[in-house]
């Protein structure tokens, strides 16, 4: 079969990280092309690039083995590539039709008959394709799948032969799933060139022809998913196992926190925590590992006392339920929380270094009584923190935290946080998007408050961070914790775990 | 009952420029571009319009001169807003201090200033002009009777016009949009120029066929009500209009009722427009309906490459 989309040598990145290094892809017409991945692999930036939305650094685009250049979403278009984003590119009050009429090439006549002209397309193309869809509905109205249907009648009637489907199944039931690959690779039969980004090895195995994998923004290698085995893939997604850094291991003391049947509540039949069973350990790092959106978020959410609704117990030891704790008798429980997003929850980038490092013990009368705020004493105490907490490029704890790095705005964080020698540690990806070094701090840190006698949880989808630090590791998958592993865990087969349960 | 018909005849000539302006502002929000500058707008097109009617005496001239100079301005606007992603709301403020320093600096330099000027004839649409009570409101200048086709036109655009759909896309959400091959930045542009025009448009009225004379600052707040009338409206042209002719009517009503006597403070009927505005919002607030009708993006400044 002739190519119909080529990628070679390209890189990306985004404000100094690399998102994509000297990445290579080939899918040929008639074929289902997976891209296989964990999050953060560079999937979906490489296929931005091919879909015009992004502008590659370095590298080429081929379309017919002819080279092209993509100045946006109109080019590709015209090159007859679609691409349907996973986080859907639709105009919630606008119908179905209308929507799809945007992606259209123009034609003539009046508008009311390029609708209804619209409106008949969408009927044929979706009887010829086994969908079900009124074009007159409002999108706002439909659900997820039918939205991700209207979705993929937008790039097939735009004409596109090459078509980019970003983690489809991600937000579909089993079998709303299984629909849409069949028909998916019923397109491809007809001689369309499908690409289907995801990190599900079930997937890749079923309904893929061939299958590319991607590792830290390179893609390692293209394979036939029929001649390979699962735990292979998974050997090549997850990456070589390496030697964990010596730590010692710890000796754990008893349960400080205990989360016993955590639930959302039930939407549209599915619960985004179903059952979170686990206990932390003082003296311990418990680590949990998953492929993100699993629910992780959500319980970091829980844990952390941000708004998140929940069913089931979660008791700390000596207090009680812990949802019941407001923020203030949460510092004087001496619980630490590190937020994935850091800028965002844990710092308020507008205010001084200070001020960020002040503002957990402002309430509690640290810094002066309510009418009074001693700054001199927050300013002197920041910067001792800084200083015992090495963060750099402070200038004067004067200036604004915005103007900190991604490494040292997590330092800051810390040093707020474990200024009060920490009994429970929170931490939601602490050192993503950080370089090596600082990272490797922030490991430190952790390491160094389990020593201390503190119970550490640390959530990540990083799994080398988690088999370097954690003593336990649970694995989540659809909300729950589907396995747990001691130290020393084996890499495989926590990969195995994390996707054999999606 | 001649005091109700006098009021009806003038409540067009106070009406227009809500409308025109209103209608402007909505054009430029629907492609989500929050526009607040429309006071300074107002005078930019004002200033400009007298001073071609001093030199020509043309209104029409005068008139289209004042809607290229708002959209000049406007220009200035949207490098601000669209390119530079500056905060919409402090570059539409500045907008209005600018242009109301401007304007008043060029008016006093150029004495311009309370130069009377003649506006447009009052075109009898005979047979309804002698219409008892209602007949006065067909007694106007040519410009009323042209804001119906203008407000058909527009509406049309934006409801029945594959450009208008796209425009409209571009302010419910530009990355779908994007997406769809739509140049999302050009049509911001495209729209902000275009309702700044009508907003200028109305500035041109208020200055050519209204007071027919230049006096600094002369928009007087209407920028604001035009503004207010937006959310008012809640982003629909025809509604827009009935609040316009609502406006109007107040603000007809104030020379009326000293006329016949009645003591009203004018900064009483001066505050109604706002307090109707306030009520609107509170009462859609409680509805809890605001989200559909406002544009999805509004405010929201769009570049590609942003991750999230």
């Amino acid at each position: 079969m002739p190519n119909a989309l080529q990628l070679t040598g390209v890189s990306k990145s985004f404000d100094g990280f690399k998102a994509l290094s000297d990445a290579s892809f080939t899918v040929k017409w008639g074929e289902v092309h997976a891209l296989l991945g964990e999050n953060g692999a560079g999937k979906s930036s490489l296929m931005n690039i091919a879909a015009g939305l992004y502008a590659p650094e370095t590298g080429e685009l081929l379309i017919d083995d002819n080279k092209v250049q993509l100045k946006g979403p109109a080019d590709a278009a015209r090159e007859r590539i679609g691409m349907v984003h996973q986080h859907f590119k639709l105009v919630k009050p606008f119908s179905v039709a209308e929507n799809i009429l945007l992606g259209l090439p123009r034609s003539d006549g009046s508008h009311r008959k390029r609708l209804r002209e619209t409106e008949r397309l969408i009927a044929e193309k979706a009887e010829q394709i086994g969908f079900s869809i009124d074009p007159k509905k409002t999108v706002a109205d439909l659900s997820i799948a039918e939205q991700q249907r209207v979705e993929i009648l937008k790039v097939l009637l735009a004409g596109a032969k090459i078509l980019i489907l970003d983690e489809p199944t991600a937000v579909l039931t089993d079998q709303e799933g299984e629909r849409l690959l069949s028909t998916v690779q019923g397109l491809a039969r007809q001689g369309a060139a499908v690409i289907l980004v995801t990190h599900r090895m079930a997937d890749v195995k079923r309904f893929a022809d061939r299958v590319t994998v991607m590792r830290g923004g390179r893609t390692v290698e293209t394979l036939d998913p029929q001649q390979v085995s699962i735990a292979d893939l998974v050997k090549l997604t997850v990456g070589e196992s390496l030697p964990a850094p010596a730590h010692a291991r710890s000796e754990p003391g008893p349960a400080l926190l205990s989360v016993r049947g955590l639930k959302s509540p039930e939407i549209g039949g599915r619960r985004i925590l179903d059952g979170i069973d686990l206990s932390l350990r003082g003296g311990e790092i418990y680590g949990i590992a998953g492929v993100g959106g699993n629910g992780q978020s959500e319980l970091a959410n829980v844990l952390m006392g941000l708004p998140e609704p929940s069913e089931g117990e979660i008791a700390l030891e000596g207090f009680g339920d812990l949802r019941t704790a407001d923020m203030d008798q949460r510092r004087d429980l001496r619980i630490a929380a590190i937020p994935a997003d850091r800028y965002g929850l844990a710092l308020a980038g507008g205010l001084s270094i200070a001020e960020n490092f002040a503002i957990g013990q402002v309430h509690s009368g640290r810094y002066g009584p309510f009418w009074l705020l001693r700054e001199g004493r927050a300013r002197e105490e920041t910067q001792a923190a800084v200083e015992r907490f090495d963060v750099q490029g402070v200038r004067n704890v004067r200036q604004k935290a915005a103007l900190l790095s991604g490494g040292n705005a997590q330092k800051l964080v810390i040093a707020r946080e474990f200024s009060r020698e920490p009994r429970i540690v929170l931490a939601h990806s602490p050192s993503r998007g950080l370089d090596v070094r600082a990272g490797a701090a922030v490991h430190q840190r952790l390491l160094a408050a389990r020593d201390s006698g503190a119970a550490v949880l640390l959530i990540s989808e990083d799994l080398d961070e988690v088999l370097a630090l954690a003593d336990r590791i649970g694995v989540m998958s659809a909300g729950k914790i589907v396995a747990e592993f001691e130290r020393p865990a084996d890499r495989q087969a926590i990969g195995k775990a994390m996707v054999d349960h999606v | 009952m001649d005091l109700l018909a006098s009021w009806l005849g003038n409540v067009p000539d106070f009406a227009v420029p809500y409308a025109l302006a209103a209608l402007g502002l909505i054009l430029t929000e629907r492609a989500g571009v929050l526009s607040l500058g429309a006071e300074g707008l107002l005078l930019a097109g004002a200033l400009a319009s007298i001073g071609t009617q001093l030199a020509f005496g043309v209104a029409g001239l005068s008139l289209l001169a004042g809607m290229a100079a708002a959209a000049l301005v406007s220009i200035l606007f949207a490098v601000m807003v669209i390119v530079l992603r500056v905060n919409q709301v402090i570059a539409g403020l500045t907008l209005v201090f600018f242009c109301q320093g401007l304007t008043s600096l060029l008016g006093t330099l150029l004495e311009w200033t309370n130069q009377p000027i003649r506006g447009l004839p009052a075109l009898a649409l005979w047979p309804l002009s002698e219409l008892p009570l209602v007949g006065k409101l067909f007694h106007q200048n040519l410009m009323v009777y042209l804001t119906v086709p203008i407000f058909l036109g527009v509406v049309w655009y934006l409801n029945r016009s594959t450009s208008g759909l796209r425009l409209r896309a571009v302010g419910e959400n530009p990355q779908a949009a994007d997406a769809a091959g739509i140049p999302v930045l050009a049509y911001r542009f495209a729209a902000v120029m275009a309702g700044s025009a009508l907003v200028g448009l109305a500035g041109a009225y208020i200055a050519v066929l209204s007071t027919k004379m230049w006096i600094a600052d002369m928009s007087g707040g209407r920028g604001w009500i035009a503004v207010a009338l937006v959310i008012f409206a809640r982003w629909s042209p025809w509604k827009a209009l009935a609040g316009a002719v609502l406006f109007g009517c107040i603000e007809a009503l104030i020379p009326q009722l000293a006329a016949a006597g009645v003591r009203l403070p004018q900064y009483f009927v001066l505050m109604t427009p706002y307090a109707v505005t306030l009520g609107v919002m509170i009462w859609v607030a409680l509805g809890g309906r605001q989200n559909n009708a406002q544009p999805g993006a509004l405010g929201e400044p769009y570049v590609r490459e942003e991750r999230r």
